[in-house]
C-alpha cells in the first residue's frame, strides 16, 4: 500500500465520500425514493442529487482556487449553499 | 418495459463491480494522494496542499493544450456527424454490396491507433508518401513537420479518415430500423427528400446519432497515439492534446504531483461531460418509449 | 421515375466509391511500401512495387523480437476478451432484467470508466501493477484494458438482452430450469450474436490500444505496437519493415470482421436499434 502514498488529509476526504454513499443507500432502504422533474427539467432521485452535489463542488473548489486563491475553506460554504440548493429546486 | 424489483441482482453485478473498482477506484484514490503532495522518488513523498492544483490552473501551458483539445473536438465532431449521416444515406441497404461496404468501411477502425499514425506519417510524407508528393507535384507547399496549418489538417483528416465510419455505421443501423411503409407513405404525400430526411430518418436516427456524439467526442477529446505518432506534438506545440501533455507529463518528465492534479481536473471535466450526454440520451430514449 | 431513380443510385454508387476510395487508399499506399525494398522506397517514386519483394514479411516472420510482439499483443487480447465477457454476461442480464437499489449510478459509472481518458490511469497503473509484481505479464494488459471493455461490454450485452423478451425467462422458470442452466441452455444461444459482437469489440479495443499496454510492460509481454516503435537502425529508419509491421496488424482485424459483418452495424448501436 506504500506505493499509493496515503495522507491523512485525502483519507479523511474518502472517508467521507464513502460515509456518504452509505448514508445514502441506507436512506434509501428506509425511505424508498420517488423521482422528481426539478429545475433541469430531468428526472432525479436523491442519488442524482448526491452526484449533482459532489461534481458541482468541485468545480466551486477549482473556481475558488483559480479566482480567490486564498482562504480555501471558505469555498467549502459556497458548496453548502450549492448543495442545498440541488436538494430543494433539482 | 417495467422491470421487476430484485436486491439479489447485485450478485451477478459483483463480478464487475469488483473488477473495475480494482482497475479504476485504486489508481484513481492514488492519483488524488499524488496530488496533495511532492516526492523526488525513493516513494518518499512531502505535504503540498493544493499547491499544484493552483499552479495547473494559472499554467498557461494547460489552457493552451485544453483549448488546442476542445477546437480539436469541435472540428472533428463539425465533421464526421454529418459527413457520417450523409455516407450512410449514401449506402445500399441490402446484398452484396451492403456487406462490401461495411466490412471495408470497419477496416480503419480495427488498424492499431499507432499503426493509424504510422499509415498517415508515411502517407503524407513528401518524398515518399503519396499524399504528400502528389501535393507537392501540384505546387501545394505541404510539410506537417514544420508547418501548423499542414500539422492540423494532417491530424484532423487522418481522424476523419479513422471515425467517420463509426458514424456511418451508427447511422446506418439507425436507417436499417425504419420500415419500408415509412417511405411509401412519404411517397403518397409526395415529400420532398429533405421532409423525408428531417420527419422521418432524423429522428429515428436520434438515439445512435447520440451514441455516436458521444463517443466520437469522448475518443477525440482524449485522442494520444494518432497525433503522436504523426507530429509528435508538434511543430512546437501546435498539436500537443491534453493527453499527450499529460503523458509528457507524468512518464516523461515523472512529475508526479503537477501530472495527478492535471489528471483530476481532466477527469473531472470528462465525468461532467459524459453526465450532461447520458442525461440528454437517457431523456431521448424516455421519450421515445413514450 | 425510373431514369431518376437510376440517376439516384448512379448518385449513391459515386458517393460510395468515393469515401471508399478515400479509406483505401492510405492503406494501399502501406501495402505498397511493404512490398518494396528499402533502396526503392527512399528512391524511386512508384505507385506499385517495380522489384516485388517479400524481404520485410520474411524479416519479421523469421526474427523472434519481432513476432513475438504478436504473440504478445494477441495472448492479451484473448485473455481481456474472455475475461470481459465472462464478468460482463451476468451484469449485463442484472442490468437488462431486474431493477435494484442504484442501478442507475452503477451503470453511468461504469460508463464513465468508459470514457476516462487512459493517459490518467497510465500512471497509477503503472505503480499498481510494479507494486503486485504483475509488472511487464500479460495479466496486467488485460486487466488495465478491462477497464474500457468491461463497461463496454456490459453496454453492449445489455442492449442485446433487451431485444429478448421476458416471457421466455418466465417460461423457462416456470418449466422448472435453474438460473443457470436457463442462462446456459436457453438464454446464451438467444443472445449469441450480441456475445459475439461483444466479444469483437473487446478483441478490436483492446487490439488498437496502445498507450496502457506500452506502459505497463517492457520485454516479456511486449505488444507489436510498442515494437514497431524500435525500427530506427543505423541506416536510418526501416520503412518496409515499418510498413510491413502495420499491414500485418491489420490482418487478424480484418478476419475478425468477416465473421461478424452481419452484425457490425447493430453492434456499433450498441445493440440498441
Amino acid at each position: 500500500m506504500e506505493w499509493m502514498a496515503w495522507t491523512l488529509p485525502t483519507a479523511i476526504f474518502f472517508g467521507v465520500i464513502a460515509c456518504l454513499l452509505v448514508t445514502f443507500t441506507v436512506l434509501a432502504i428506509k425511505f424508498p425514493e420517488t423521482p422528481r422533474v426539478g429545475v433541469l427539467r430531468i428526472e432525479t432521485t436523491r442519488g442524482d442529487r448526491l452526484f449533482i452535489t459532489l461534481l458541482g463542488s468541485a468545480f466551486i473548489n477549482l473556481a475558488w482556487l483559480g479566482f480567490v486563491g486564498t482562504n480555501q475553506p471558505y469555498a467549502m460554504i459556497v458548496c453548502a449553499i450549492y448543495a442545498a440548493a440541488v436538494f430543494r429546486w433539482v | 418495459m417495467d422491470k421487476t424489483v430484485n436486491q439479489k441482482a447485485w450478485f451477478l453485478v459483483l463480478p464487475v463491480l469488483v473488477l473495475v473498482a480494482f482497475s479504476a477506484v485504486i489508481p484513481l484514490m492514488t492519483v488524488v494522494n499524488y496530488s496533495v503532495q511532492d516526492t523526488f522518488g525513493n516513494n518518499q513523498f512531502f505535504w503540498a496542499g493544493l499547491e499544484w492544483f493552483d499552479d495547473m490552473l494559472s499554467s498557461e501551458r494547460m489552457w493552451d493544450a485544453l483549448a488546442r483539445q476542445a477546437a480539436f473536438s469541435a472540428i472533428i465532431l463539425a465533421i464526421e456527424i454529418p459527413l457520417g449521416i450523409f455516407v450512410a444515406l449514401n449506402m445500399p441497404k441490402r446484398g452484396f454490396w451492403a456487406s462490401l461496404c461495411l466490412v471495408l468501411m470497419s477496416l480503419p477502425l480495427l488498424i492499431p491507433w499507432n499503426v493509424v499514425g504510422t499509415i498517415w506519417q508515411i502517407f503524407g510524407r513528401v518524398d515518399i508518401g503519396l499524399l504528400g508528393y502528389a501535393l507537392d507535384k501540384i505546387g501545394v507547399s505541404y510539410n506537417y513537420t514544420q508547418d501548423i496549418t499542414a500539422a492540423w489538417i494532417t491530424v484532423i483528416v487522418m481522424d476523419v479518415w479513422h471515425w467517420t465510419s463509426l458514424v456511418a455505421l451508427l447511422a446506418y443501423a439507425g436507417l436499417q430500423s425504419i420500415p419500408d411503409a415509412y417511405y411509401q407513405a412519404a411517397k403518397i404525400d409526395q415529400a420532398s427528400r429533405w421532409a423525408v430526411f428531417r420527419y422521418i430518418e432524423l429522428p429515428k436516427m436520434a438515439g445512435v446519432l447520440m451514441i455516436a456524439i458521444l463517443l466520437r467526442f469522448m475518443d477525440s477529446f482524449m485522442i494520444y497515439t494518432e497525433p503522436f505518432v504523426v507530429t509528435g506534438g508538434g511543430p512546437g506545440n501546435a498539436t500537443t492534446f491534453l493527453s499527450i501533455d499529460l503523458v509528457k507529463m507524468a512518464l516523461g518528465q515523472f512529475d508526479l504531483g503537477p501530472a495527478a492534479a492535471f489528471s483530476i481536473m481532466y477527469f473531472l471535466v470528462i465525468l461532467l461531460i459524459s453526465w450532461v450526454f447520458y442525461t440528454v440520451m437517457v431523456n431521448l430514449d424516455k421519450r421515445e418509449g413514450n | 421515375m425510373a431514369a431518376a431513380n437510376a440517376s439516384r443510385l448512379n448518385g449513391k454508387a459515386i458517393v460510395m466509391g468515393l469515401y471508399l476510395l478515400f479509406l483505401m487508399l492510405p492503406i494501399y499506399w502501406l501495402i505498397n511500401m511493404s512490398l518494396k525494398t528499402n533502396d526503392e522506397i527512399l528512391g524511386v517514386f512508384s505507385l506499385w512495387p517495380q522489384n516485388l519483394t517479400f524481404a520485410n514479411y520474411a524479416t519479421i516472420l523469421t526474427d523472434a523480437s519481432w513476432y513475438m510482439g504478436y504473440v504478445n499483443s494477441l495472448i492479451y487480447v484473448v485473455m481481456n476478451t474472455v475475461i470481459s465477457i465472462t464478468v460482463a454476461l451476468p451484469a449485463a442480464y442484472a442490468f437488462s432484467r431486474y431493477s435494484f437499489m442504484g442501478d442507475k449510478h452503477l451503470f453511468f459509472w461504469l460508463l464513465t470508466n468508459r470514457m476516462a481518458p487512459p493517459a490518467v490511469f497510465a500512471l497509477p497503473f503503472f505503480q499498481l501493477y510494479s507494486s503486485v509484481g504483475l509488472f511487464d505479464t500479460h495479466i496486467a494488459v488485460a486487466l488495465a484494458h478491462c477497464l474500457f471493455n468491461v463497461p463496454l461490454a456490459v453496454w453492449i450485452l445489455e442492449g442485446f438482452m433487451r431485444g429478448v423478451p421476458r416471457e421466455i425467462d418466465e417460461t423457462a422458470y416456470i418449466d422448472g430450469y435453474s438460473f443457470g442452466r436457463f442462462f446456459i441452455k436457453i438464454f446464451m444461444p438467444l443472445i449469441a450474436s450480441g456475445v459475439g459482437v461483444a466479444a469483437f469489440f473487446c478483441f478490436m479495443f483492446s487490439w488498437v490500444e496502445l498507450l496502457l499496454s506500452r506502459t505497463l510492460t517492457s520485454v516479456d509481454a511486449k505488444p507489436i505496437a510498442a515494437t514497431m516503435t524500435r525500427t530506427v537502425s543505423a541506416s536510418g529508419l526501416d520503412w518496409g519493415v515499418l510498413a510491413a509491421a502495420g499491414v500485418l496488424t491489420i490482418v487478424p482485424g480484418a478476419l475478425v470482421i468477416y465473421f461478424v459483418r452481419n452484425y457490425i452495424a447493430k453492434g456499433f448501436a450498441l445493440g440498441r436499434v
